[in-house]
C-alpha cells in the first residue's frame, strides 16, 4: 500500500500533467511524447483493479524530477498525516480510491475537454491531500525497470509482427487486384502464390539433396558411358532444336535420370545417392500431402469459426469498413473501389436468396446442358485417343515433320482452350448463382483435363514397354561388344590392362526413365507457352484491338462482341492445378523439372498480375468467393493422388534400365532400401523392419486407422450439430430481443393463431425444449395462466443458471413455449437439456403433456 | 502531447500561441484541419471534425483537437470509440442514424458508384439487420449492439 501511494503520487503528477496539456507544455515537462502519455491509459483499463500494479507503471514512466517531485511530497505530507485516527484514515483511504478509479478511467468519458479537466484536478487535489499517510518508496525502482522492459518487449514485438507481414511477397499487387477485381480473382492469385512457395520448398530438396551432391561429387560429365552424349548424336547435340527437343546435351545432364550414377557411395562424405534420390522422390509426395491437408485443415478451421456474423453483414460493411489509417490518395482509390465491390458482392447474395422461379423448367434446362456436355467430354476423350493412336503408327515412319510429330501435343493444347469456354455458353443454361456455377465449370474443366492426361499416359506406357523390350537387345550387345574390345586389345598384350573403351563408343540401351523425364518436360514447358500466348493474346491483344479500332469499326467493340476479357478463373485455376499435377508427376524421374516450375510461377505472377490490370475488366456479377479455399484445395488433393499413383506404379513393378539411373543393376527400385538396411545399419535394425513388414502386423494397422477414422468422423459430426443447435439458439434469441422491444407480444403468426384458438384457462404444456425460453428476460403482453409445476422446474435447470438471467416468471416461459414450438417442428431429433424423452413434436397449436 | 500542440500550431502559427498558461481561448476553423495528412483521404473528415468541435460549427480548440486524437487513438477503449462513432455518422445530428444518415454515409463510402436502388437496397438491409427497437432508425443501443459484436471495429478505427 505504501509503495503503491508513493507511485500513485508519481504517477498523479504525470497524469495531471497529461491532462492539464495547455498548462505544462511550455515547461520542460512538454517533453513528453504523445505515445507515453497514450499507453499509460492502456494499461490503467487493463489493471484497474490492480491498483499498485497500475500506479508503478505510471510512476515508472515518469521522468526523474516526478520521483523526486513525489518524494519530496511524501515527505512533507507525512508529517502531515500522524493526527488522524483510524477510522478517518480507513475512510480516507476509501475516498482516496474512489478518487483514483475516477482519475484513471477520466480517459474513458466522453465528456468535453472542459468538464474533464476540472473534473480532474479537484480529484487530484484531493489525493495529494489525503495520500501522505500511505507511502513508501522502495522497491519501485526495480518494478519500474521490470515494467519498463515488458513494455519495450511488447512494442518490440508489434513491430516484428508488422515487419512479418511486410515481408509477405505481391502482397501489395494482390491487394491492389483484390480492389479492383473482387474477391474471386485476388483468390485466384492467392493460391498461386501459396503453390509458389510449395514448390519453392520442393525445389530446395531435391536441389540440394540429390542434384548438387551429384554435380558436386559424382563423376564428372563424360567420364561414364551414361554420362556422355553418344558418337552417333554428338555431331547435332548442340543444335538449338535438338536442344529444344530436350535431346543433345540437355538429355545428358543432370536435369534427367539417366545422368546419376548407381554407385553406392559417392565423394568423402559417402553420400548415399541412389538412397538419397529414392527418399527425396518419396518425400515429394510426402511434403505435399502433408502441406495440402494442413491448408485444407485450416480453412475448414476459419470458416466453422464463423458464429454469429451472418446477422449484420451490411451494417458492418456500412460501418466498419473504411481504413481510418490511409493516408495516401491512391490507396483511398484502391479502398473506394473495394468498398463499392464488396457492397455489390453482397447485393448479389442477397438478390439470389430471393430469387424464386419455376423450378421444372430450371431442372429440365440443367439436364440438357449436362447432357450436352457429357457428350463434349466423350467426343473429346475419343479424339485424343485417336490422335494418340495416329502418333504411334507416324514414329514408326520414317519421314516426319514437325506437326506430326508434335500432334498430340497441339491437338491437347487446343482442347483445352477451346472447350472450357464452349462449356461456359451451355453453362447458362442452367442459371445457377455464380459461385455455383464456378464449380460446376471448374469439375467440368476438370473431367477434360484429366481425360487428356490418362491418354497421354497410356501413350507414354506403351512407349516404355517397347523400350523395356529393346533394352534385353542392348543389353546382349553392349555386353558382347564390351567382351570383344578386351578380347582385341588383350590379344595385343595379355598383361597389360586393356585401354578403356571411350564412353562415347559404348551403345547404349534406351533409358526408359529419362525418356518419361523428357515427355514431361516438353508437355510441361508447352503448356507454359501456350498459356503465356493465350494471355497475351487473348487478353492483351484484344485489348488493345477492341480500344484502338473501335473508333473505325462498325459496331460498338467495346461493348458488343469481343469487348474486354474477363479475367477466367476457372481455366487458370485449373491450369495450375494440372500444371502442378504434371509436376509431381515427373520430378521424380526428371528432378530439373521443380526448378523449371519455380521459374514459371514466378514470372507468371508478374506476368497475370499485369495482364489483369491490363486489359481485364471486372466481372459482371461480382460475387464473393466461398470464404474457404478448400474447393482448390481438394482438386489439389485429388490431382496428387492421381499423379502418385503412376509412380508408384512404376516403382514398384518395373525394372529399372541396366545403364542409367541411380538404381541400374537393381531388380526393382526399392530394392536399394533393402540395401542400405543391410549394409549400412546394425543387424537388429534389418531385424526389426522384417517383423514390421509382416503382412501380419500391417493389417491389423490398417484395420485400426480404419476404425480410428470412423470414430473422428462421429464426434465430427455430433461437434457439427451441436453447433448447429447452439447457432438456431442464438438465432432465436434474437428474435426474442426484437420482440420485446417492439412490445409488439409476438409476431410469430403461429403464436398469433395459436393465442386464438386457446382459451386462457384450458392452455396445455407444452414439452420444455429448449433453453433459451429461460432467457428471455421481460414479460411478454400477454400472460395466460402460469404452470407452477415447470416454472420450478425451469429454474432449477442448469441452463438459467449458466446464462445468469433472473428467473423468468412462468406465465412468460409458458408464452413462449408454444411458440417455439411451432418453429422447432422441423427438428426432432434433437437432444433436450433436462433429458426428457425425445419424442415427435405435436402438431401446430396442439400441446402435450410431456413433463 | 508535445507533438500533437507542435502540428496544432503549425496549422495556424500566427494564431496558436506557444504558451497555454493563460488558457487562451484559440480555434482553429475546419478547413485547416481537414487538410491534415491523416484526414485528408477520409471521407467522413467533416462529420468527424464537427462531432468533436464543441460549438458544433467545426471549429476546435485545442482541446477538442487532442480530444480527437485520443478518441481516434488504439488506446481509448471500445465503448468511447462507439459513441464517437455513432456521433460521427449521425448527420444530422439528431440522436439517431435514421435512414437519411445511412445514405449519406453510403454514398461517401463507394463516392457515389452504386446505383440509386443499390442504395435503397442496402440501407434497408441495414435498417433490417441493426433495428432493434424497431422505430425505423437507429438508436444508440442498437448502433453499440451492432457494433460490439464486429470483428473489425477496433482494427479500422483507430490511428497511430
Amino acid at each position: 500500500e505504501d509503495n503503491g501511494s508513493q507511485q500513485n503520487r508519481a504517477s498523479r503528477r504525470k497524469n495531471y500533467q497529461r491532462k492539464n496539456r495547455d498548462g505544462k507544455k511550455a515547461r520542460e515537462e512538454g517533453g513528453q511524447k504523445k505515445d507515453r502519455g497514450k499507453t499509460a491509459p492502456t494499461k490503467d483499463q487493463k489493471e484497474s483493479e490492480n491498483k499498485e500494479k497500475k500506479t508503478t507503471k505510471r510512476g515508472k514512466e515518469g521522468e526523474k524530477k516526478d520521483r523526486k517531485n513525489s518524494t519530496s511530497s511524501a515527505s512533507s505530507n507525512s508529517s502531515d498525516e500522524e493526527s488522524l485516527s483510524e477510522e478517518e484514515l480507513a475512510m480516507l483511504k476509501e475516498q482516496v480510491e474512489q478518487k483514483k478509479k475516477l482519475i484513471s478511467t477520466m480517459r474513458n468519458k466522453p465528456w468535453r475537454m472542459v468538464k474533464k479537466l476540472s473534473v480532474l484536478r479537484e480529484a487530484q487535489d484531493f489525493v495529494e491531500k489525503f495520500e501522505g499517510a500511505l507511502g513508501k518508496g522502495k522497491g519501485k525502482k526495480l518494478y519500474a525497470y521490470k515494467m519498463m522492459m515488458a513494455k519495450k518487449w511488447v512494442k518490440f514485438k508489434r513491430d516484428f509482427e508488422n515487419f512479418k507481414t511486410q515481408c509477405i511477397p505481391w502482397e501489395m499487387k494482390i491487394k491492389e487486384v483484390e480492389s479492383h477485381f473482387g474477391s474471386s480473382v485476388a483468390s485466384y492469385f492467392i493460391f498461386l502464390r501459396w503453390m509458389y512457395g510449395v514448390n519453392l520448398v520442393l525445389f530446395g530438396l531435391i536441389f540440394g539433396l540429390v542434384i548438387i551432391p551429384e554435380v558436386l561429387m559424382g563423376m564428372p560429365y563424360g567420364s561414364l558411358p551414361r554420362k556422355t552424349v553418344p558418337r552417333a548424336e554428338q555431331a547435332t547435340a548442340m543444335d538449338f532444336s535438338v536442344l529444344w527437343d530436350f535431346e543433345g546435351y540437355i538429355k545428358y545432364s543432370a536435369l534427367f535420370y539417366g545422368y546419376y550414377n548407381n554407385q553406392r557411395t559417392i565423394g568423402w562424405l559417402k553420400y548415399r545417392l541412389p538412397m538419397a534420390y529414392f527418399m527425396v522422390g518419396i518425400s515429394v509426395f510426402g511434403y505435399s500431402l502433408m502441406v495440402v491437408i494442413r491448408s485444407m485443415a485450416r480453412n475448414a478451421n476459419e470458416s466453422t469459426a464463423d458464429g454469429d456474423d451472418n446477422n449484420f453483414i451490411f451494417s458492418w460493411k456500412m460501418f466498419t469498413s473504411w481504413d481510418y489509417l490511409i493516408g495516401n490518395p491512391e490507396t483511398a482509390d484502391n479502398k473506394f473501389a473495394s468498398i463499392t465491390t464488396s457492397f455489390k458482392e453482397s447485393i448479389v447474395d442477397e438478390q439470389e436468396s430471393n430469387k424464386d422461379e419455376n423450378i421444372h423448367l430450371r431442372r429440365f434446362l440443367r439436364v440438357l446442358a449436362n447432357v450436352l456436355i457429357i457428350c463434349c467430354l466423350c467426343g473429346s476423350g475419343y479424339l485424343i485417343y485417336f490422335v494418340v493412336k495416329r502418333s504411334q503408327t507416324f514414329s514408326k515412319m520414317q519421314n516426319v515433320g514437325w506437326y506430326e510429330r508434335n500432334e498430340v501435343e497441339i491437338v491437347m493444347s487446343l482442347l483445352g482452350m477451346f472447350c472450357p469456354p464452349l462449356f461456359e455458353t451451355i453453362a447458362a443454361l442452367e442459371n445457377y448463382h455464380p459461385r455455383i456455377g464456378l464449380k460446376w465449370q471448374l469439375g467440368r474443366i476438370f473431367a477434360l483435363f484429366l481425360g487428356n492426361l490418362y491418354t497421354f499416359l497410356l501413350a507414354l506406357m506403351d512407349d516404355v514397354n517397347e523400350k523395356l523390350a529393346e533394352e534385353d537387345v542392348v543389353r546382349n550387345i553392349t555386353h558382347w561388344t564390351l567382351l570383344g574390345h578386351h578380347n582385341s586389345s588383350a590379344g595385343n598384350d595379355s598383361t597389360a590392362t586393356p585401354p578403356p573403351l571411350d564412353p562415347a563408343d559404348v551403345p547404349r540401351g534406351p533409358c526408359w526413365e529419362t525418356t518419361v523425364g523428357i515427355e514431361f518436360v516438353r508437355l510441361t514447358v508447352s503448356d507454359i507457352l501456350v498459356t503465356f500466348i493465350t494471355i497475351l493474346v487473348g487478353d492483351f491483344i484484344r485489348a488493345c484491338f477492341v480500344r484502338f479500332v473501335n473508333y473505325c469499326w462498325c459496331w460498338d467493340l467495346e461493348a458488343g462482341f469481343p469487348s474486354y476479357a474477363e479475367f477466367d478463373i476457372s481455366g487458370n485455376v485449373l491450369g495450375l492445378v494440372f500444371n502442378q499435377g504434371m509436376i509431381w508427376m515427373g520430378s521424380f524421374y526428371a528432378p530439373g523439372l521443380v526448378g523449371i516450375n519455380v521459374l514459371r510461377l514466378l514470372t507468371s505472377m508478374y506476368f497475370q498480375c499485369w495482364a489483369v490490370m491490363s486489359s481485364n475488366v471486372p466481372h459482371a456479377r461480382v460475387f464473393k468467393a466461398s470464404k474457404s479455399n478448400n474447393f482448390y484445395m481438394g482438386l489439389l488433393l485429388l490431382i496428387l493422388f492421381l499423379s502418385l499413383l503412376p509412380v508408384a506404379y512404376t516403382i514398384m513393378s518395373l525394372p529399372p534400365s541396366f545403364d542409367c539411373g541411380p538404381f541400374s543393376g537393381k531388380k526393382r527400385m526399392y530394392d536399394v532400401i533393402q540395401e542400405t538396411i543391410e549394409l549400412d545399419f546394425p543387424l537388429f535394425v534389418a531385424k526389426i523392419f522384417s517383423y514390421v513388414a509382416n503382412p501380419g502386423l500391417i493389417i491389423p494397422a490398417i484395420l485400426l486407422m480404419v476404425l480410428t477414422i470412423y470414430y473422428l468422423n462421429a464426434v465430427s459430426k455430433a461437434y457439427q450439430r451441436a453447433n448447429a443447435e447452439l447457432k438456431k439458439k442464438m438465432q432465436m434469441q434474437r428474435e426474442e430481443e426484437k420482440n420485446k422491444r417492439n412490445n409488439k407480444g409476438s409476431t410469430n403468426p403461429m403464436l398469433q393463431d395459436l393465442e386464438d384458438l386457446l382459451t386462457p384457462s384450458t392452455k396445455t404444456e407444452s414439452p420444455p425444449k429448449q433453453a433459451e425460453d429461460k432467457k428471455i428476460e421481460s414479460p411478454n403482453g400477454t400472460s395466460p395462466v402460469r404452470k407452477p409445476g415447470r416454472g420450478e422446474f425451469q429454474a432449477g435447470s442448469p441452463m438459467a443458471g449458466g446464462r445468469g438471467a433472473a428467473f423468468t416468471p412462468p406465465s412468460q416461459v409458458f408464452v413462449t413455449q408454444p411458440r417455439t414450438l411451432g418453429i422447432r417442428a422441423p427438428y426432432p431429433g434433437q437432444p433436450r437439456p433436462w433429458g426428457h424423452p425425445l419424442g415427435p413434436l405435436p402438431g401446430r397449436g396442439r400441446g402435450q403433456a410431456y413433463y | 502531447v508535445y507533438r500533437l500542440h507542435g502540428r496544432y500550431h503549425e496549422m495556424a502559427p500566427n494564431v496558436v500561441p506557444m504558451d497555454y498558461t493563460k488558457d487562451p481561448d484559440v480555434k482553429l476553423p475546419m478547413q485547416l484541419i481537414i487538410n491534415m495528412p491523416e484526414l485528408k483521404e477520409n471521407p467522413f473528415k467533416e462529420r468527424i471534425v464537427e462531432s468533436f468541435s464543441e460549438d458544433g460549427e467545426g471549429s476546435l480548440s485545442f482541446n477538442d483537437f487532442v480530444d480527437m486524437f485520443s478518441v481516434l487513438s488504439e488506446m481509448a477503449p471500445r465503448e468511447l470509440k462507439a459513441i464517437y462513432a455513432f456521433k460521427i455518422y449521425d448527420f444530422n445530428t439528431d440522436n439517431f442514424i435514421c435512414k437519411a444518415d445511412l445514405e449519406k454515409t453510403l454514398n461517401k463510402l463507394t463516392r457515389e458508384e452504386l446505383t440509386a436502388e443499390e442504395i435503397t437496397l442496402v440501407c434497408e438491409k441495414v435498417i433490417e439487420e441493426a433495428d432493434m427497437d424497431g422505430d425505423g432508425k437507429l438508436g444508440f443501443a442498437d448502433f453499440e449492439n451492432m457494433i460490439s459484436k464486429a470483428p473489425d471495429f477496433l482494427r479500422y478505427y483507430v490511428k497511430k
